[in-house]
Order: structure tokens, then sequence, then C-alpha cells
């Protein structure tokens, strides 16, 4: 089976993010950067069906130089070779653009199953995966928590307000991970040493014969609004705190 | 010229979710103010008698497409039949919800309209005649206001945080063909399980209770529970408590979990990690209890108690008990 995971690299979960003066961007001094949380669910997925069905998993990455270490990462969990889609063009890419880069990547290897993470935890756009799928011409499951493959073609289990849904699907296809779907493993050592030989293709958009045609485009990045600064309920005993409470609840914020 | 700012309904077993007129109101305000309609599209099967409802949250027409290949919903037929009453008629602005449905189709729609959208926004406005939408990035650590040059200029609103007005126009309805190709249909529903539990999911919850690790097991989620059942809440958890077990994690709220904005928050033994705050620090108001007066989560909170929550929570929900009585 040719398995393809594509990563992002990402800020990590407990990450500060701080808005540069300009609007520009976020300032990027001090950050570690992680693979996005929900793309190792796919690349953990992507491994246990080679490790049961046979094949081979292909990672593939849009970002600057430093997305490689996230390649290397998903080559030292088990993963057999890499594509680095890497342009300075591509640096302030919207999900329409990322995934034409991806789908061009894509288009030249042979594609069973395909994942992604469900968001980016950086801009949480959540589109990458379903523009991908289309630009391909390959139908989506997307959220996903519990997969089979069947032959050709696959069963998904995808949680909605308030019910659980299972999909069928023809493969190719596209899957986006959710939390739940595994427990992602840790790189071994001897996994880390293999990853620093696994082949890496570093790819430009002009090699992919694409350019950047960005869509949506952040025009400023502005910090969270503030909240006001909240009252604190004083007071020794907890059960005249928690009446106080009740009453703010009820009668200033009108909420219960 | 694309003109009308239109939205995607969202139905399910024949009655509209309530996101559907959050975005029909949303829409109204926006079309006032280009001086434009609004049109909405309807999906499903047997649902054309609910599509006039729409008329009275601010929608002039209704194009509706009742076919039994559109019950229930699945990504293909309904990209193919957005798709195609959206190039027959270039809206100027596309809105859907960002509900679980609303993120499937409307990611697919980009695709397929090879356009931009500003995704799970919680604000949207015209600014200079074209829409300005702004929306949470890194979980709502830092906004981004995003511009779409592509056409529709699409935006997803995040469930719960829009008013809904009402401001009754014509709502008239008009049938449309989806164009159904059935060789195009590759993904089917197999199987639907309802939560039994009958509890209003995280994101549509007017009212949560969440437990971090301050809970000290599964078995002091009970009081929370019962807090809940007063208040007509929903019950979270910080990842924390997920991680250990404590909870399924569907009831997880944060930056890998769901992203809530309820009336009210009420964080119970959460000391608020980043990565917790970042998900619901949209919520309206939020109350936190916890025994630590340092807790971040008191940097977010309207109303604070720094005491033992096995000593609050109770007497709290005996509170709400007589308030609500």
């Amino acid at each position: 089976m040719n398995i393809v995971v594509c990563v992002k690299q990402v800020p990590d979960t407990e990450a500060q993010i701080k808005v540069k003066p300009d609007g520009s961007g976020i300032d990027e001094a001090g950050i570690k950067w992680v693979m996005n949380p929900y793309d190792e669910y796919g690349v953990e997925e992507a491994l246990r069906l080679k490790e049961k069905l046979g094949g081979d998993v292909t990672i593939v990455s849009v970002g600057p130089a430093r997305a490689m270490e996230t390649i290397r990462t998903a080559l030292a969990m088990g993963a057999d070779k890499g594509i680095h889609i890497d342009d300075p063009a591509l640096n302030d890419a919207d999900a329409y653009t990322t995934a034409t880069a991806l789908a061009a990547a894509i288009k030249s290897i042979p594609h069973d199953i395909i994942f992604c993470g469900q968001r980016a935890i950086d801009d949480d756009s959540g589109q990458v995966g379903s523009v991908l799928a289309e630009l391909l011409g390959i139908p989506q499951v997307t959220i996903v928590t519990k997969l089979e493959v069947e032959g050709s073609n696959i069963k998904a289990t995808k949680p909605i307000e308030g019910a659980q849904l299972l999909i069928g699907s023809s493969l190719p296809c596209v899957v986006t991970a959710q939390k739940g779907l595994n427990e992602p493993r840790y790189a071994s050592l001897p996994g880390i040493m293999k990853a620093k030989k696994k082949p890496v293709d570093i790819k430009n958009a002009a090699a992919l014969g694409m350019t950047a045609d960005v869509k949506a485009k952040v025009a400023k990045f502005v910090p969270p609004p503030a909240r006001p600064p909240g009252k604190i309920v004083c007071g020794d005993d907890p059960a005249a705190k928690a009446a106080e409470l009740a009453k703010l609840l009820r009668e200033e914020a009108k909420v219960i | 010229m694309a003109k009308g700012v239109w939205i995607v309904a969202e139905q399910r077993d024949g009655a509209f979710r309530k996101i559907s007129f959050e975005l029909a109101s949303t829409a109204r305000k926006l079309a006032d103010q280009l001086s434009d309609e609004v049109c909405a599209i309807v999906l499903g099967s047997g649902i054309k008698g609910i599509a006039g409802e729409l008329g009275k949250y601010g929608v002039d027409k209704v194009f509706v497409a009742d076919n039994p290949a559109l019950e229930p919903y699945t990504t293909d037929a309904y990209a193919a039949a957005v798709a195609k009453i959206a190039k027959e008629n270039d809206p100027a602005i596309l809105l859907l919800g960002a509900s679980v449905q609303g993120k499937d189709l409307s990611s697919r729609l980009v695709g397929k309209l090879a356009t931009g959208m500003a995704t799970d926004c919680t604000d949207v406005k015209i600014a200079d005649g074209k829409l300005l939408a702004i929306r949470p990035m890194y979980a709502g650590k830092c906004f981004g206001e995003v511009v779409v040059s592509g056409s529709p200029q699409m935006a997803s609103l995040r469930p719960n945080v829009f008013s809904i007005v009402e401001n009754a126009k014509a709502g008239a309805v008009v049938d449309f063909d989806p164009g159904l190709d059935p060789a195009q249909l590759k993904t089917k529903v197999i199987e639907v399980q309802k939560d039994a539990s009958g509890k209003v999911d995280l994101t549509e919850a007017n009212i949560i209770v969440s437990g971090g690790r301050g809970m000290k097991g599964p078995e002091g989620y009970g009081i929370l529970e019962e807090l809940a059942a007063v208040l007509g809440a929903t019950v979270g958890a910080s990842r924390a408590a997920v991680d250990a077990g404590w909870r399924p994690q569907s009831d997880q709220v944060g930056q890998t979990g769901k992203v809530v904005s309820p009336n009210l928050y009420i964080a119970c033994g959460i000391s608020g990690a980043i990565q917790h705050l970042a998900g619901m620090s949209s919520s309206k108001y939020i109350a936190a209890i916890n025994k630590d007066s340092e807790a971040p989560i008191f940097t977010k909170a309207d109303y604070g108690v720094v005491d033992d929550l096995f000593k609050v929570v109770p007497e709290l929900t005996k509170e709400c008990k007589k308030l609500l009585a």
C-alpha cells in the first residue's frame, strides 16, 4: 500500500505567541517547533497500516528549511522517505496554495491513501486535506477517530455533534486525523540514526510546475482582545462564596 | 459581477440547526451594508417545507435542492450541489458554519471554487466593500484579520458566537437541480450512532462545567455532573484529565480538543495551561474555582473563587437549584 502523510511544523502547544509590532506576523524568536499534533496521528496510522498491509510511507511537508526536522522526526518514527517543498514564495501560503503544492508533489507518486492532520494548530485553518482531495479528484473523510482498510475501501469513524458516523469510502482517499485515532509512538534511537540516511527530495514551486496564488491573506495579526479584570469572591466560608458566585452569575452576568 | 451574500444553511433530521439562523442574521447585516440581497442554500431530502423559515432571519431567497441523494450529508453530494449553484449565481460572499459538517463542506468548496476562506471566524464585517473576517489563530493566542481575494469570498462562522436577529424578509423558496452524478458519489454514511446521553455538544452548549487535574480522578466528576444537570450544562475536561483517562476524548476543551464559546464556562480545578485557555477564552463569561490563587485561569476569569472545589461546587449546585427553582 502506498501511503502518503502530509505534515506541518508548528509552534509547540505551550508556546506563547507574540504578534510583531507591525502586525505582519508572529514573532518566531524562542519558539519551540514541533510536528503538528494532529499530523502525528496521521504518521502513526500510516505506520500501523504499513505494518499490517506492507507498502511504504512517504512524508510530504511544505515549509522553510527548519521543516526538515519535522520530516526527519516522521522518518525516525518509521516512515520511508520524504518530500520537502521549500520555497520562500510559499511562506505565506494559504490553504489553497499549500494544497496546490502538496497535490503537485503527490500526483507524481503512487498514493492509495493520504493522511493529513484535521487541522494545523498554528493557522487553525483545517482546509488543506479537503482542498488536496479536491485537487487530486479523490474523496475525503475528515476528522477521523478510527479507521479500517478493507481491500480498496475504507470505513472511518467520525464524531459529529451528538453522534458518531461510520463512513465508507473508496480508495484512493484523503483521511484527516483527529485525536483518538491512535497513540503516536516515539522515535527510537536506532530509528533516529536510520532517519538520517533516508532519502528526502527537496523541491521548490518551479520544480512542481506551480506558482503561489494566495487567495486568503492575513492582512493583519493582532493580539487577542483583553478581558476586563475579573472579580475574586472573598471570604472564608465555601458555602457563602458559592452563594455569592451563584448570585453574580444570575444577577450581574445574567447567564444562569 | 459577483453579487449577494450567500449562506449554506445546515439542517439535521429535517430541522435547522441554530448555526443556520446565526448565518442568516450575520449575512443580513453584511448585505445591508452592501445594499445587496441574502440568499440561502438548503440541501436535504423532504426539507422543502422548512426552507421558508430562514426568511424570518433576513433571507430574501432560499435555493432548495430536495433530493434523496442529499440525505444524509456526504461531502461529495453536498459539495457538488453547492458548487453548481454557486457557479451559476456567482455569489460575492459565501458563509458556512464552522460546525463539523460545515468545516468539511466549506473546505472542499474552497477547492472546488478555487478560492480562499477564513475559517472559524468570530467576527465578520465589510471594509471598503469587501469582507473582512476576524478569526482566532494559534487557538486564540492571536487573531488574524483576513481578506479573501478569490471569489466568492468565503468564511466559516464559529457556532454560538454570532447573534440571532429576527428581520423578516421574503424567504422566497426556489427549487434547483443539484445535478448529481451517482458515479461521483464515492463516500457514504454506513451507520449513525447517536449519543445515547442526549447531551448537547460542547461546541453548541450555552453553559459548560469543566474539570481538570484538580478533580483528582474520574469519580470527582460526579459533582460537576450534578451542577451541570441543574444548569442544563455540558461537562467538559482539560487535556490533563483526558490524558489521564478520566474523561473521554470528546470532552476535551483546548488547543488539541474542542474550541468552545459558551455563554458561561465554569472551570473547576483547572489551572489554565495556555493550551487550555486557548480553547475557551472566547466564552462570554468565565468563572473559575481553584484552590491555587496563582493559577493562570484567574487571569481569564470574570469571577473567581479561591477554595477547595469539592467544598464549593456542591454548595454552588444547591444555590443554583434555589435560584432556578
